[in-house]
């Protein structure tokens, strides 16, 4: 294992407690030897570029990076990344990295899922996981359809959808994924989109800064069962009507001409700036310790893609779990000698037989 | 004045009340006393699964049977020599056990119409003539406990809750136990309450009183200290040595320990106590449910610590998806599986040793690991430190069996040497051993079979893992025909060869001369050795042999089946053993089977041993 040396991690906050990497690393430095074996066009593909290019900034020594992953096609991330990983089962991902995070805190753990895995089979881990605040990041991409199983509809595949399990549409309500990580307590709520490096790298730096759980949902296209799901937020002609892009500290904007104001009870509402005036714009502040403001602005994306949120909805800091279960060890470690196991084993009421 | 004492070799007591008498801490407390007193002991709690059922009822009756001696004894007893019935309820529940001549110690301020009414008896069995036969007690336990209380600044029903006090004062001057150690648990448990506190120890006071005055008492006895083994001792149950085993793993392997569990009865006590020992680098994860207990425990392994998961038969279904991971992933992970009556929820405090097989052959694929089961409260210990042991050499899940009667019942345990216990080496891969500084994490230890543990923040052993098949070496992912039967084959051969590894069936057949071979395992040894001492002193002869290790089996299984003409394998499921020897060695072995939630009679065992050595 590898000891801190009391140096600080590569300047994010979420990495304190990893130990700095001796060199510098580049992109190629993260690309394993593997063949990756994804459809043509997915956007796994670019998901997976934007994040091999992102490691480097880290800052941390590989070998101190783990990626832990569930089932489905985004699952295979962690073969295709040099660092260690395991590719583990069905929906599991959250619970094995927690504890592989609450036993390492000098580990940088990412969580790699998908709709499917996330938040249907494994739905009880992913928000277990979240409102404990284990220093891990979870990046779920989210294409709105099983791909691996062949095209069936997920949790978060729009009602009414037509697939081969559901020939005369769904039935499901479908989830919000960030509606629910704000439900389940999490302290980082992020949404990004494949095609988009900039904004994709942007966000998993914010998320690689944040202490504690960090949830990032990455809308991702699959052009075999779910071709063209995003295709309003990508098409240039289209996605500046739609996009809000959040930052913190700054008005909320939709394109050049309009924003969000806030209605009598707190719910959010796009206007024309023209008519409500700058000054009426709300602030976006992701740091509000009441999740209620971000979870109205998770509510803007109905009806379907009107207006989408992109960026952080919410980033607070609290303490993780790892950081409180070492500090209840207290010095251990110095105390668990053989005269300690010797004392614990006889306990109190002892007697001797000569 | 001073009253007879008489010398008894052994007696067996059973404390019977409400579930809310507090009859498991009125045993407790007699067993701690017997305990440092220096008699072999061996206990049985019996309680039902309701926290409080409804008062005076049947289902709600809760006891807890204690056997003592001054010699070695090997069971807490088939039938009780005496029985403290605190309620109609706590009589009728257990008259069927007693035999002639047994003492029934009743309180009679419960034995009111109403109460009787409750469980069906019609007239008053105190009277009546259900009791001929029995040596009857009737002490108004609640109202003289009431009695004693007059006067301190408690309600009438905290005062009527001291009666279990008075009974355990009373049964301790007639069996003559030291009181010390009631009296300074008492202390440090009601620190916080004086009045609860002075109300117990009066109580306590007032019961032991009450049997040196009364002449409804002329007799106390007096069993003396057992002869064991020298040593120091003290009285364990099998979840706490399980508890400590599980440390004392930890703590010679070097690797700190982390359990990820979910609260499951009857190994929720494995979970609280493993909480308390944060000192030793414990850490205790409760899991959102079963599935991310052990997922949680696989992936602290995977970083380096000593993974270990507790639950018990539906817990376990749910584990075996992630068991299977740690399967193909080699990792070290203990399972610790406290067997309860099932299927589905089954009768959760009720022992059982149903998941036999579904410890073996309970996940898909071809999915080989070692098996361990202790055979006594305190060899839960043991049996921890030697799943560790092999979890860690082998880098393979280990499942131990232990069941509800292990886990509640308790004996005393002869502490071992801490400086003996066997020194475990994780090894952990350093550096390259491939080619090229390579690292191939299948590539196997030729001697174990085991593939290298490199945990993450080791540099230049960056490697994947996972549920996926993979190349025999390299750990890449491979679908290839041979690849997957050579690591099907290959997996299968680690496990086995462990056989190598553990210790010969030892076979206790003092004269030689025996036809017949019993065989358990796991929970039921106290109960066949105390079959097997009953028949050998009538002048039978048989043999005896009990498996720790199902999987691998010890190598000189099949030769020491092969030596008896018949051998018998009580088992307290419907013949799981028996179907693994049957279908392993082609013995025809005798299955006796019994599946009441209760460990065997020792008496019923031997009249199965007494039936097939006659038989011709």
């Amino acid at each position: 294992m590898s000891d801190n040396n009391g140096r600080e991690g590569g300047g994010f906050k979420g990495l304190r407690l990893v130990p700095r990497a001796e060199a510098s690393y580049k992109m190629k430095d993260f690309k394993s030897d593997q063949e990756v074996r994804w459809c043509p066009g997915c956007g796994d593909y670019a998901i997976l570029a934007a994040f091999q290019g992102f490691l480097p900034e880290l800052g941390v020594p590989r070998e101190n990076i783990v990626i832990v992953s569930g089932i489905g096609c985004s699952s295979r991330f962690p073969y295709y990344l040099s660092t260690y990983g395991m590719h583990s089962i069905h929906g599991r991902a959250p619970a094995i990295a927690t504890g592989l995070a609450a036993s390492r805190p000098d580990l940088s753990v990412w969580v790699i899922t998908g709709d499917g895995d996330g938040l249907s089979i494994g739905g009880n881990h992913l928000i277990h996981a979240l409102r404990r605040n284990v220093n891990i990041n979870v990046l779920l991409f989210n294409n709105r359809i099983y791909g691996l199983t062949k095209g069936q509809y997920s949790p978060t595949s729009e009602a009414g959808k037509i697939t081969k399990s559901s020939p005369m549409g769904s039935l499901d309500t479908p989830f919000n994924p960030v509606s629910l990580a704000l439900g389940a307590e999490a302290g980082f709520v992020a949404r990004t989109i494949d095609s988009d490096r900039q904004h994709l790298t942007g966000v998993l730096r914010a998320a690689a800064d944040h202490e504690g759980a960090s949830f990032v949902e990455i809308y991702q296209n699959c052009p075999i069962f779910n071709d063209d799901a995003f295709e309003p937020l990508k098409d240039p002609a289209e996605r500046d009507m739609r996009l809000l892009r959040m930052e913190h500290g700054e008005p909320l904007r939709i394109g050049a001409d309009r924003g969000v104001v806030m209605g009598d009870y707190g719910e959010l509402k796009v206007a024309d700036i023209a008519e409500v005036g700058e000054d009426a714009l709300v602030r976006h502040d992701a740091h509000r310790a009441d999740p209620g403001y971000a979870f109205a602005l998770s509510r803007m994306d109905y009806p379907a893609f009107e207006h989408v949120p992109v960026g952080v909805f919410r980033d607070i800091s609290r303490p993780t779990y790892d950081e409180l279960m070492a500090e209840q060890l207290g010095g251990a470690e110095a105390r668990s000698g053989q005269e300690e196991l010797a004392s614990l084993l006889a306990g109190g009421d002892t007697w001797t037989v000569r | 004045m001073a009253k007879q004492i008489e010398q008894l070799d052994r007696v067996i007591i059973r404390f019977a009340g409400d579930s809310g008498d507090g009859m498991q801490l009125t045993g407790d407390r007699f067993t701690q006393e017997t305990a440092s007193f220096g008699n072999d002991l061996s206990t049985l709690p019996n309680f039902p699964a309701e926290i409080r059922a409804p008062a005076g009822t049947l289902p709600g009756v809760s006891s807890f049977q204690l056997h003592f001696a001054d010699h070695d004894i090997m069971t807490p007893g088939d039938a009780p020599d005496v029985l403290v019935a605190m309620n109609p309820a706590a009589l009728k529940a257990n008259l069927g056990d007693l035999p002639r001549g047994a003492t029934v110690i009743v309180n009679t301020d419960e034995f009111t119409k109403r109460s009787l009414a409750k469980v069906g008896f019609t007239g008053d069995p105190l009277t009546d003539g259900t009791l001929d036969g029995l040596k009857v007690s009737a002490v108004a336990l609640t109202s003289m406990t009431v009695a004693a209380l007059a006067g301190a600044d408690l309600s009438k029903k905290d005062a009527q809750r001291a009666k279990n006090m008075f009974a355990l004062g009373l049964l301790s001057w007639m069996y003559n136990r030291p009181t010390e150690g009631t009296t300074s648990f008492l202390k440090s448990k009601f620190a916080a309450k004086p009045d609860i506190l002075a109300a117990n120890l009066t109580a306590f006071q007032a019961g032991w009183n009450f049997g040196e005055t009364t002449e409804d008492f002329a007799v106390s006895y007096e069993v003396k200290p057992a002869r064991l083994p020298a040593g120091t001792y003290r009285n364990i149950t099998g979840n706490l040595a399980m508890a400590y085993g599980l440390i004392a793993g930890s703590t010679r392997s070097g690797l700190p320990l982390f359990l990820g569990s979910y609260p499951i009865t009857p190994a929720s006590d494995i979970l609280h106590e493993l909480s308390r020992h944060k000192r030793f680098g414990v850490r205790t994860f409760q899991a959102e449910d079963e599935i991310a207990g052990v997922g949680a425990a696989l992936g602290a392994a995977f970083g380096g610590s000593l993974g270990v998961t507790t639950t018990s038969g539906p817990g376990m279904v749910l584990k075996q998806e992630t068991v299977g991971l740690a399967v193909m992933t080699e990792l070290p992970l203990l399972i610790i599986d406290v067997q309860r009556a099932g299927p589905s929820t089954g009768m959760p405090t009720k022992t059982e040793q149903t998941d036999l097989l579904m410890a073996l052959y309970g996940r898909n694929g071809e999915s080989p690991l070692p098996v361990v089961a202790p055979s006594s409260p305190a060899d839960c210990f043991d049996a921890a430190v030697e799943a560790t042991r092999l979890a860690v050499t082998y880098r393979t899940p280990v499942v131990v069996l232990s069941d509800g009667y292990l886990a509640n019942g308790s004996e005393p345990w002869r502490l071992p040497e801490v400086g003996d216990l066997p020194v475990i080496e994780p090894g952990f891969a350093t550096g390259p051993n491939g080619p090229d500084g390579s690292f191939l994490p299948y590539k196997r230890d030729e001697e174990t079979l085991a593939r290298p543990w490199a945990v993450p923040g080791t540099a230049g052993l960056e490697h994947r893992i996972g549920g996926i098949e993979k190349h025999a070496e390299t750990g890449d992912i491979s679908y290839t025909p041979a690849n997957h039967d050579l690591m099907v084959r290959t997996r299968q051969a680690k496990i086995d060869a462990i056989a190598r590894d553990i210790p010969e069936l030892a076979v206790d057949d003092p004269d030689g001369g025996a036809g017949v071979l019993v065989l358990g395992w796991g929970g039921t040894y106290g109960s066949i050795t105390a079959a097997v001492r009953r028949v050998r002193r009538a002048g039978g002869r048989v043999a005896q042999a009990h498996l720790r290790h199902l999987n691998p089996f010890p190598a000189n299984l099949g030769e020491v089946l092969a030596r008896y003409e018949r051998v018998v394998v009580p088992e307290i499921n419907l013949g799981q053993l028996a179907l693994l020897l049957r279908g392993r060695f082609l013995v025809d072995v005798i299955g006796y089977n019994k599946v009441r939630g209760l460990p065997f009679k020792a008496e019923e065992l031997a009249d199965v041993l007494r039936e097939v050595i006659d038989r011709d």
